[in-house]
């Protein structure tokens, strides 16, 4: 168990070097550094303010400086607004992770719950009506369904309001946001509960006389969640990809919103720093998901 | 032994009964279901499947559409719609089939005007034709993507499955470190890198400017990013088909490598192939319409089905029929590919047989 | 079978029972009129090989079928009492507390996820009203039982850290713990490693004494039959084709299906003839002949084979065959009326 951990961990780590190394040299990549796009500025000014950002320094002297910062919590200024990154950072994730992980944790609690229902009445109706709204869920992206929602909801029937920061705006973004999630949940419980009510244990527990709602809760729905542990890695990252449209929809200000702006404004540092951030975050959710998955599952062997 | 009922023969039973039966009256008895091959029995099963056979008849219906409009309506997805070669400046968000001012002006003179089957955009462009040539960019996006990720994948994966060992290893681990990488993130970061720096010399490249900027970075992205996922298949089913007993089999009566791959290892992968390059085009178009709607997408008067969501939702409170039309219509080759992927799985995975 | 008193009704009696499946080929007969009696403490083996309806006729008596599959016809009478029509609460009951089974692979029949203390208290709790402790010493004391040393500790192992042998093992004290009168074993060695084989074997015959409990046993393998069974049924496209004591099948068989089966594996008395395989491939469920459902395997087909089945025919008191040929030969008794 501890040499898996330590080799999931290293792998993390690479990965989060390995972006830090796109990032930084494709942003580097870009012609013209970013004192050169503004009003010609004099050429001491220039110099000045190159080296107070130490662009005057080699590429990867200049790589090294920005992780050194980096370890340090300092993402380095928005040329924007000449703010702190690591503030506008820290206070707009607030807002996208409670967003997130609302969405979320609804994802998977509705996830469940329909795939496991969906198994048990396969092939009627309420299989049936489940299949069709997972099918169209998981057909429609996330800014489409976000879109309509709007539409519906807050423009023709004016039910929900735009955005206000109270939690009752809460809810069109999240349901927005976890409306994939949850159909793809429900759909991979769906067929791992199939597949578990077609095991041999689960004919061994009726043959012991199991209760079959003990049945399919205790023996097969248990199995069937191991797959749906993999998926939260992936469906962390989604959502968080999924909140740069849904956060710009519903204008909430999250780092959703604060990356699209950046890229608009073509504000080098932030959306380094943001990208960085983000997929910092990513990696670590699936590193976690990863580890989940092993402690659940007895029948791995650690290695 | 009371399960023994009265026994009713008796020896007056006809003994021309008791003669021996022929081969052919045996062979009769025995009632085989017909053979079918792998394919046929597959293409069978797939014909049965009524949303497989929609999705078919919807993607035709559009890919009809997307090659045939453009020559049949004569308006362009770029330029204003003219009356009679003359500007309209009446012409501005349209509904549905309905004639401007300047067009019912001259209608009613006895000229014919093309309905505008979607109506108009705020600058008077027709929209259906503009809503088809979103629909050909998401499609080609999605095709080609496919076509990059199935080609790098397959190679890639066949090489680390044959290979084994060391090898395999190494081309492995650089799979995991790839797939660990947010693929969204760095589509958007790679958009904004060769934007800004092919930018301005994109009139100049052929690629580049058919496609612009954005399409060609996800193009790349797809092309470093997206074989992962198609690798790390082709190589598991390689693993597993070459410790198949049938192969061992195969090996022992003298098969030689050729032709177990040719018999064995291809037709038993084939399928799992084809069904994730069907399931890859409607993640390639999700792509390329997130893009789009972000703003990073296809340039300016190219449209594409993302970006014309995105420029109807300025307008979403007064024309909200602007959003739907190519709302829809991505739901429905999303959703078309995707019940053809899952006709194609039930119908061709031959670990879905029971 | 001597022990027919007459009044008590027998421990388990099958009667023409007939089991379906539904599928999208249409309907799969897989067992068309099976009828035996199970006594108190005895063992019954039904052999014949795969798709010959065997497996699927003790999954009826458990109703454990799939659930594209169903009882059409016949009864299964417990003590007397018949539980086709038992409510899904009665049949809870009688699953496990009366008649307990065990499975072909016992890798996958024992859950993944949980102990094998876990799973064998699973039951106990079910069935009995006894405390948590009480039913862990109750299983503590079925391993020790069935033969597994230091079986506190296996209690909070996960079934993949036993080995096969281990693993069927807590399978028995699994079916067992409840002290079943009926244990219905499904190829219970087939997946077992020959040495290993015999071993669950004889633990199987020798808890039958001690339990006195009675065993279905389901197997393809003559050799395990020969070992563990008063009566052996051989079944052959979901009917039985020949039954009797070991010694009538394997000495005097009367069917040509058992004739063929029989020359088709080794044994001490053909070890210097040829094995003789029988031909052809088992026949189509989906389309069951009219007549015997071998006869287009069978050498000695004849013409009224093909139209008819017939009854079963005593060869002598323990033996019954459902076979023309013993018509032809005149090698059975008639019934006296």
């Amino acid at each position: 168990m501890g040499r898996y951990v330590f080799k999931r961990i290293l792998l993390a780590l690479v990965s989060i070097f390995i972006i830090c190394l796109i990032t930084f040299f494709a942003m580097n990549a870009i012609p013209g550094g970013p004192f050169n796009s503004e009003k010609a500025l004099s050429a001491a000014t220039k110099a000045a303010l190159e080296a107070r950002y130490n662009l005057d320094k080699p590429v990867h002297i200049q790589f090294i400086l920005y992780m050194r910062n980096l370890l340090h919590g300092d993402f380095g200024v928005s040329l924007k607004t000449g703010r702190e990154i690591s503030t506008t950072l820290s206070s707009c994730f607030k807002v996208s992770a409670r967003l997130g992980l609302t969405a979320a944790v609804f994802a998977i609690i509705f996830g469940i719950i329909l795939g496991a229902l969906a198994a048990l009445f396969r092939n009627r109706w309420p299989d049936r009506i489940i299949v069709f709204f997972t099918t169209l869920f998981t057909a429609m992206p996330s800014f489409v369904f976000a879109t309509l929602l709007l539409l519906v909801f807050c423009i023709e029937l004016k039910v929900l309001p735009v955005f206000d920061a109270s939690s009752r705006s809460y809810i069109l973004p999240v349901i927005a946001l976890m409306a994939y999630p949850m159909a793809y949940v429900t759909r991979l419980t769906k067929t791992s509960m199939l597949d578990a009510l077609n095991q041999d244990y689960v004919r061994t527990a009726r043959a012991k006389g199991v209760p079959m709602v003990s049945v399919i809760f205790k023996h097969a729905l248990r199995n069937a969640l191991i797959p749906v542990i993999t998926y939260v890695g992936p469906m962390l990252a989604y959502i968080l990809t999924g909140s740069l449209v849904v956060e710009n929809i519903f204008t909430i200000g999250g780092l959703g919103q604060q990356f699209v702006k950046a890229i608009s404004n073509r504000d080098y540092p932030l959306i380094m720093a943001t990208t960085i951030f983000l997929a910092v975050v990513m990696v670590i959710c699936n590193l976690l998901s990863d580890i989940a998955y092993k402690i659940v599952d007895p029948r791995i062997t650690l290695d | 032994m009371e399960a023994v009922k009265k026994n009713p023969l008796s020896m007056q039973i006809d003994p021309a009964l008791f003669e021996p039966a022929t081969e052919d009256e045996k062979q009769q008895q025995e009632v085989m279901s017909e053979s079918v091959t792998f394919f046929r029995d597959g293409m069978r099963k797939l014909m049965k499947n009524p949303l497989a056979v929609g999705s078919i008849i919807v993607l035709i219906l559009i890919i009809i559409t997307i090659i045939f409009a453009p020559l049949v309506v004569p308006y362009s997805y770029s330029g204003i719609a003219k009356v009679n070669g003359r500007r309209d400046r009446t012409n501005k968000n349209l509904s549905a089939f309905q004639y401007s001012q300047v067009e019912q002006e001259y209608i009613d003179q006895g000229g014919k005007v093309f309905p505008h089957i979607m109506g108009t955009d705020s600058l008077g462009r027709d929209y259906f034709i503009r809503v088809v040539y979103g629909a050909r960019v998401s499609l080609t996006v999605g095709l080609f993507a496919s076509i990059l990720v199935l080609i790098i994948g397959v190679i890639y994966g066949s090489i680390a499955g044959y290979a084994g060992g060391r090898t395999d290893l190494i081309m492995m681990r650089i799979v995991d470190i790839i797939y660990s990488l947010p693929d969204m993130l760095i589509i958007i970061l790679l958009s904004v890198v060769i934007k800004s720096s092919l930018g301005e010399d994109a009139s100049q490249n052929f690629v580049l400017k058919t496609f612009g900027a954005n399409m060609v970075s996800i193009f790349i992205v797809f092309g470093l990013l997206y074989w992962v996922g198609m690798a790390r298949l082709v190589r598991g089913q390689i693993l597993t088909i070459k410790n198949n007993e049938y192969i061992l089999a195969a090996r022992a009566i003298g098969a030689k490598p050729a032709h177990i791959i040719r018999k064995h290892i291809i037709p038993n992968c084939i399928s799992v192939i084809i069904i994730t390059t069907a399931l890859q085009i409607p993640s390639a178009i999700f792509t390329e319409s997130f893009l789009s709607f972000v703003g990073m997408g296809v340039e300016a008067p190219m449209p594409s089905l993302g970006s014309l969501a995105n420029t109807a939702r300025q307008g979403l409170q007064s024309y909200p029929d602007k959003l739907i039309y190519p709302a829809v219509l991505i739901v429905l080759i999303v959703l078309a590919f995707n019940l053809l992927g899952d006709g194609l799985r039930d119908a061709f995975d031959p670990k879905l047989r029971r | 079978m001597e022990n027919t008193n007459g009044k008590k009704p027998p421990l388990l009696e099958v009667r023409n029972l007939h089991t379906a499946f539904k599928t999208d080929k249409g309907e799969v007969r897989a067992v068309n009129g099976v009828s035996y009696v199970l006594e108190e403490g005895h063992s019954l083996g039904i052999v014949g090989e795969s798709g010959s309806g065997k497996s699927v006729s003790a999954y009826s008596i458990m109703q454990i079928l799939d659930s594209n599959g169903h009882i059409t016809e016949g009864q299964i009478l417990f003590k007397g009492e018949d539980i086709t029509h038992y409510s899904q609460k009665q049949m809870q009951e009688f699953r496990g507390k009366h008649c307990a089974m065990i499975f072909q692979d016992p890798m996958t029949s024992l859950n993944p996820v949980y102990t094998v203390g876990n799973q064998i208290t699973e039951a106990i709790r079910i069935h009995s009203d006894k405390s948590k402790e009480e039913a862990k010493a109750n299983a503590i004391k079925m391993l020790e039982m069935v033969g597994i040393n230091d079986a506190e500790r296996r209690m909070k192992q996960y079934p993949h850290e036993l080995s096969g042998g281990m693993r069927q093992r807590v399978m028995i004290a699994m079916a067992l713990v409840m002290e079943p009168s009926i244990l219905i074993a499904d190829e219970p060695t087939t997946a077992l490693d020959v040495t290993i084989q015999a071993q669950i074997l004889e633990l199987m015959l020798d808890l039958q004494k001690k339990l006195n409990m009675a065993i279905i046993i389901v197997t393809h393998d003559l050799g395990v039959i020969a070992q563990m069974s008063d009566e052996i049924v051989v079944m052959y496209g979901g009917r039985i084709c020949e039954r009797g004591t070991a010694e009538d099948i394997f000495y005097n068989p009367c069917h040509e299906y058992t004739k063929g089966l029989l020359r088709s594996i080794p044994s001490t008395s053909n070890m210097k003839k040829k094995l003789v395989p029988i031909a052809g491939t088992p026949i189509n469920l989906l389309n069951m002949p009219k007549g015997c459902a071998f006869c287009s395997r069978c050498d000695s087909a004849m013409k009224i084979c093909l139209t008819q089945v017939p009854d079963e025919l005593r060869i002598d008191k323990t033996h019954l065959a459902s076979c023309w040929m013993n018509v032809k030969n005149g090698t059975y008794m008639k019934e006296e009326a």
